[in-house]
C-alpha cells in the first residue's frame, strides 16, 4: 500500500472536463431525508408542488412511515393566481403543524423550484414566523431546490443559512462540520478528545438547545466535501478552515486528523498513542475487502460531491485505477488535498451531459460504475457492475471504523456478480 | 396550500411517463429542473426496469431562467431525436415548468421534427397521476390511431396497462389467455409494450378490453365515438365479474361465453371448513377506485367477509365509490390524506385491511393484518412469480393474499387454548408473520401504542370506563379479537347507558354478539 506522502505530481492541477447538458441527479431537498433524523428537535417544510412531495417520499422510501420531521407545503392554483396570499398560507399551515407538534424547536422553511419561480419570500416568512413563534421555535429558511442546488448542496445551504444565527463567542475551539451519523460523530470527538483536543462543537448540533457557537478563534474542520457554502459562512463569522483530505479510509482519516492535530499542537508521539491501534484496525479492513479490487477499473457518475475523495481512496488505498471522477461541483478549496494525493490519470468530469456520460462510460466498461439509482439497473442490464452512489450518504463510511465497510460497499457488487450462476453445471 | 407528507399518487407527468415508459420506440421531453430526474428510479428501482425510462428533460438551471430557457428545451428535444429516433414524441412541462409558460408544445410543433410531436398539457397544480397517464394515454392514442377496416379473426384491444401499475404485467398475460379461451385474438396491447405504430393499428380491433379505467378510460370512450371500438365496462377481479366481464365480451362478439374454470380454485377454497373462520370478518377497503370497487364484491360475496368501510384516493372515482358504498349501507371516503384514512381505520377497528402500501403502514401501526389491493405500488407489488389480479389466476391469487395475512382458523382455536403458554402467548402474534411492526423506524418521537388508541369513544358522549377486572378480562381475549370486543362492549354500555364496564357487561355484550 502506497504512502500518504509519496505523492507523485497529484491531479489539482488536472484538466477539467465542463459539461453543461441534461443532468440525471436529485434536488437538494434529497438532503432532508439525513438532516430531519440528524436535527431531532427540527422539522423541515418544503413549500413547493406535489412533484417536491413525491420526490422526498421516493428518495426516502415508504419505510420512514410513521409521521417524519418533514412534510411538504404543496402550492395550488389559488396560490398561484394570487387569489390567496401565499405568506398567509403558509403562517397558517405553520401554525397548524407547531401546534400539533410542540416538540419541535427549529423549524426550516425549504424553498423549491416553484416557489422560486413565483418568487415567494421565504426570508420574509422566516423573519415573521421566528417573531411570532419565537423563541420556543427558530425559524430559518434555506433552498434546496433544483434550479439552485444539488442533492447534498442542499445540507450545504441548511448549514450555511444557520451560521449567522450562531452566538459569537471568542472561545478557542474546534467546529467540527456535517451532519454524519452518530456513531461516526462519537468515534470522531472520542479520537480528538483522547488527543486533548477541546472544546468541540459540531454543526448541525442533535438539538437546538446543544450550544453551537463561533468566532474568530474557531477552527473548524469539514467532513464532507460538499460543504462550500457553508465554509464560506464560517469564514466571514471569522472561523478558519483546516484544509485537509476528506476522512475516507484508514490514510484519508489519519491525514484529517493530522491535519487538525497539527493546528492544536498535538505531539507525534500522542498522535500515534491515540491511532495507531484504530489505524491498523482499518489497515486490515481495508485490504481483506478490498482484495476483489485490487486493479479493476472504476467509473464516477455525478452525484453527492463525494466522488473525488472517494476516488481517491478507491485508488490509494484498494488499488483500483480511476476511468473518470465525475462530479457535480468541483471546488478545489474542498478537494484540493484530496486531488494532491491522485496519481495522474483519470478524467475529472464537471456538470454533466447523462447521454455523453454514457457513452463514455459504456466505451471504457469499468470494472464498477458508481451512479445514481436511475441508472443502476440499466447499467446492470448492460452488463456493466454498479453502486449505488445513494447509499454512500446514508451509510456510516467516515473514519477508521468504517473504512473497511467503505470498501466492502465498492466490493460487495463485484463479489456478488462473481458469485452468481444460473447456467446448468454440465 | 396544503401540508401533505404522503401522498397516493405522484404529479401528472409522472403519469405521462408510467406511459411512454410503457410504450417502445415513443420519447418524452420533459420540460424540468435536475431534481425532477428522481423519477427514472421509481421506474428502475421499483419496478425494477432494465432500461430508462425514455424521457429527456431539460433540467434548466436558476441562471438559464432568465435567459433561454426555450432554446434549451429546443436543443433537448432536437438532441433526444437524433439520439433516440423515436417513431413518435411526447412533449411536456413539470409543475416548474409550467409556471416559466415557455410552451413546450407551441415550440416542439414548429421545428419540424419528421415525425408526429404530440404536446400534453398537464395542469400540475390541480391534477395528478392518474390523470397524467389517462390524458397522455388519449392524447397519443387520438394523434395516431384512424378507423380501419377490422381484423377477419375476431380480435381485441386490451387498454390501460402502464408502467408502475399494480400487477399489469400478469393481467395482461391473463386476459389474453382468458379471450384466447373464447377464440378472441388480441390486437394491439397498450400504453404497455405498444410503438406507435402499433397505436395506429388499434382501429382493426372488435372491440377494446378497458382493464385500468384509471389510466384508459378517456381514450376508451374516444375510441368507441371516433374508431367504432365498444368497450368492456366489468373488470374482470373476482369470480362473479369474471363471468360478468365474459358475458359481456359474449355479447360484443356473439361468441359464446365460454370459460374454462378447471383452474379456478377459489370458490371451493372459499366454500372448504377451513375457511369458516373467515365469516363476517370485518374488512376496510381503500385504494384506486376500480380495485376497490372489485374487491368489495369479491370480499363480501365469495370471500364472505363484512365490508365496514371503503373509500379510494382518486377522485375521479368519487362517483362510482360513493355510489357503492351506498349499496354497502357504509360511509364512503374519498380522501388523499392518509391520515383521514388512518383516522376512519382507527374508528372502525377493522379486522383486516384491503389497501394500498400506505395501509399496510397504517395497519402496522394499528395492529391489524392488512392484505395489498392496489397502487401506489412498492418494489414488493412485483413478485417475480406469476401473480395476477384478473382472471382465473388473479382469483386463486388474491385467495391466497388475502387470507394470508389472517391468523389461520386452527392457528386461532390453537391460540385460544394456550394464550397463556409463555411462547404461544397472545403478543406472538401469527407465527409466519416474523416479527410485529417495528414502529416509527427513523423516529425517535415515540409513538402511542396502538391500546391507547383504543379509549372509548362514544357516539352518545357517555364516557365509558373499563373496570380494572374487566380489563383483565379483556386481556385474556386473543389479540387479533380483542379490538373487536373492547369496540363491541363498549358500544352494547354505551347503548345501554352503562357507564362501567364489568366483567358481566362484557359477557353480556358477547352474548349479544354471537352469531
Ligand atoms: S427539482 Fe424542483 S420541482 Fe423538482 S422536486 Fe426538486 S425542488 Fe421540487
Ligand atoms: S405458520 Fe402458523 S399461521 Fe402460518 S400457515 Fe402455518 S400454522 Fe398457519
Amino acid at each position: 500500500m502506497k504512502d500518504v506522502t509519496e505523492t507523485g505530481r497529484g491531479c489539482r492541477n488536472a484538466p477539467i472536463l465542463k459539461e453543461r447538458g441534461q443532468r440525471e441527479v436529485f434536488c437538494g431537498l434529497t438532503s432532508i431525508i439525513w438532516l430531519h433524523r440528524k436535527m431531532q428537535d427540527a422539522f423541515f417544510l418544503v413549500v413547493g408542488s406535489r412533484t417536491c412531495a413525491h420526490l422526498l417520499q421516493s428518495a426516502a422510501g415508504v419505510m420512514i412511515f410513521a409521521e417524519p420531521r418533514f412534510g411538504t407545503a404543496i402550492l395550488e392554483e389559488t396560490d398561484l393566481a394570487g387569489m390567496a396570499d401565499a405568506q398567509d398560507e403558509l403562517a397558517r399551515e405553520v401554525g397548524r403543524l407547531l401546534e400539533r407538534r410542540p416538540d419541535i424547536r427549529q423549524l426550516f422553511l425549504v424553498g423549491s423550484c416553484p416557489s422560486e419561480v413565483i418568487k415567494l419570500d421565504l426570508e420574509k416568512a422566516a423573519e415573521k414566523l421566528s417573531a411570532r413563534h419565537g423563541p420556543h421555535v427558530r425559524v430559518i429558511n434555506f433552498s434546496g431546490s433544483g434550479i439552485e442546488t444539488t442533492f447534498t448542496e442542499g445540507e450545504d445551504a441548511c448549514l450555511a443559512a444557520m451560521v449567522p444565527t450562531l452566538p459569537e463567542t471568542e472561545e478557542r475551539q474546534l467546529m467540527l462540520v456535517g451532519a454524519l451519523p452518530d456513531v461516526v460523530q462519537d468515534q470522531a470527538l472520542d479520537l480528538l478528545g483522547r488527543m486533548g483536543i477541546g472544546p468541540i462543537t459540531v454543526l448541525p448540533s442533535a438539538r437546538a438547545d446543544d450550544p453551537v457557537d463561533v468566532g474568530p478563534n474557531t477552527v473548524f474542520a469539514l467532513t464532507q466535501p460538499f460543504l462550500g457554502e457553508t465554509h464560506a459562512a464560517l469564514t466571514r463569522r471569522g472561523a478558519n478552515h483546516i484544509p485537509a483530505p476528506f476522512p475516507f479510509g484508514e490514510q484519508g482519516t489519519t491525514a484529517w486528523l493530522r491535519a487538525v492535530a497539527d493546528e492544536f499542537g498535538i505531539s507525534d508521539e500522542t498522535f500515534a498513542q491515540v491511532t495507531d491501534a484504530p489505524r491498523a484496525r482499518a489497515r486490515r479492513a481495508v485490504a481483506q475487502a478490498a482484495e476483489v479490487l485490487e486493479d479493476k477499473s472504476v467509473f464516477f457518475f455525478p452525484d453527492s460531491q463525494l466522488e473525488i475523495p472517494l476516488a481517491r481512496f478507491l485508488t490509494r488505498e484498494c488499488g483500483m485505477q480511476a476511468v473518470e471522477v465525475g462530479a457535480p461541483f468541483i471546488h478545489k478549496d474542498l478537494v484540493g488535498p484530496d486531488m494532491d494525493l491522485m496519481a495522474e490519470g483519470p478524467v475529472f468530469a464537471e456538470g454533466q451531459d447523462v447521454d455523453l456520460q454514457l457513452d463514455r462510460a459504456r466505451a471504457a466498461r469499468p470494472d464498477l460504475t458508481v451512479c445514481g439509482l436511475g441508472l443502476a439497473n440499466p447499467l446492470e442490464a448492460e452488463g456493466l457492475t454498479t453502486k449505488w452512489a445513494i447509499e454512500l450518504v446514508f451509510t456510516p463510511v467516515h473514519f477508521y471504523e468504517q473504512a473497511g465497510d467503505l470498501a466492502g460497499l465498492f466490493s460487495r457488487p463485484l463479489r456478488r456478480r462473481a458469485l452468481l450462476r444460473t447456467e446448468a453445471a454440465e | 396550500m396544503k401540508l401533505t407528507v404522503w401522498t397516493y399518487e405522484g404529479p401528472p407527468h409522472v403519469g405521462a411517463m408510467r406511459v411512454a415508459t410503457a410504450m417502445k420506440d415513443l420519447h418524452y421531453v420533459l420540460h424540468a429542473p435536475q431534481g425532477d430526474t428522481y423519477a427514472d428510479l421509481l421506474f428502475t428501482m421499483i419496478e425494477r426496469r432494465n432500461h430508462r425510462p425514455p424521457v429527456t428533460y431539460t433540467t434548466f438551471q436558476a441562471r438559464d431562467l432568465g435567459a433561454d430557457t426555450a432554446n434549451l428545451f429546443k436543443t433537448a428535444a432536437r438532441d433526444a431525436y437524433e439520439r433516440f429516433t423515436p417513431q413518435a414524441i411526447i412533449v411536456g412541462a413539470s409543475c416548474t415548468a409550467e409556471l416559466i409558460q415557455d410552451d413546450p408544445g407551441g415550440m416542439a410543433e414548429t421545428m419540424g421534427l419528421p415525425v408526429p410531436v404530440i404536446p400534453l398539457e398537464l395542469p400540475s397544480y390541480q391534477r395528478k397521476e392518474n390523470f397524467g397517464a389517462d390524458e397522455t394515454f388519449y392524447q397519443i392514442v387520438k394523434s395516431l390511431a384512424t378507423p380501419l377496416q377490422k381484423t377477419a379473426h375476431v380480435t381485441a384491444n386490451l387498454i390501460g396497462p402502464t408502467a408502475l401499475g399494480f400487477r399489469h404485467r400478469d393481467d395482461i398475460t391473463e386476459l389474453t389467455s382468458l379471450l384466447a379461451d373464447m377464440g378472441i385474438g388480441v390486437n394491439v396491447v397498450a400504453p404497455y409494450g405498444a410503438t406507435p405504430a402499433d397505436i395506429a393499428r388499434m382501429g382493426a380491433a372488435h372491440f377494446n378490453v378497458l382493464m385500468y379505467p384509471e389510466t384508459a378510460e378517456t381514450a376508451a370512450r374516444w375510441m368507441e365515438r371516433e374508431l367504432d371500438l365498444p368497450y368492456t365496462k366489468t373488470v374482470p377481479i373476482g369470480v362473479g365479474a369474471i363471468r360478468d366481464f365474459v358475458a359481456e365480451v359474449a355479447a360484443f362478439t356473439g361468441r359464446s361465453a365460454t370459460l374454462d374454470d378447471s383452474r379456478l380454485r377459489l370458490p371451493w377454497y372459499s366454500a372448504s371448513v377451513d375457511s369458516t373462520y373467515l365469516t363476517g370478518k370485518r374488512v376496510f377497503l381503500f385504494g384506486d377506485g376500480t380495485h376497490v370497487a372489485a374487491a368489495a364484491r369479491l370480499a363480501r360475496d365469495e370471500m364472505g367477509f363484512e365490508v365496514v368501510g371503503m373509500g379510494c384516493y382518486n377522485r375521479e372515482q368519487a362517483r362510482n365509490i360513493r355510489k357503492l358504498a351506498k349499496d354497502y349501507g357504509v360511509e364512503a371516503l374519498i380522501t388523499d390524506d392518509y391520515l383521514e384514512v388512518e383516522q376512519a381505520i382507527e374508528a372502525l377497528a377493522p379486522e383486516m385491511i384491503l389497501g394500498t402500501q400506505m395501509e399496510r403502514h397504517i395497519g402496522k401501526r394499528l395492529g391489524i393484518p392488512c392484505a395489498v389491493i392496489s397502487a401506489p405500488v412498492h418494489v414488493q407489488d412485483f413478485p417475480a412469480r406469476y401473480s395476477p389480479q384478473m382472471g382465473i389466476e388473479g382469483a386463486n391469487v388474491i385467495f391466497d393474499t388475502w387470507v394470508h395475512p389472517l391468523v389461520m382458523g386452527l392457528e386461532e382455536h390453537l391460540l385460544h387454548m394456550f394464550r397463556d403458554d409463555f411462547e404461544f402467548h397472545d403478543d406472538a402474534g401469527a407465527s409466519h408473520h416474523g416479527h410485529k411492526a417495528k414502529l416509527r423506524e427513523m423516529n425517535a418521537t415515540p409513538t402511542p401504542e396502538p391500546e391507547a388508541a383504543d379509549q372509548p369513544r362514544m357516539e352518545t358522549g357517555v364516557a365509558v370506563v373499563w373496570l380494572p377486572t374487566a380489563e383483565k378480562e379483556l386481556k385474556k381475549i386473543p389479540f387479533f379479537v380483542r379490538g373487536k370486543a373492547r369496540r363491541n362492549t363498549e358500544n352494547f354500555a354505551a347503548e345501554r347507558g352503562v357507564s362501567e364496564i364489568s366483567v358481566e357487561t362484557l359477557y353480556e355484550a358477547k352474548a349479544h354478539y354471537a352469531r
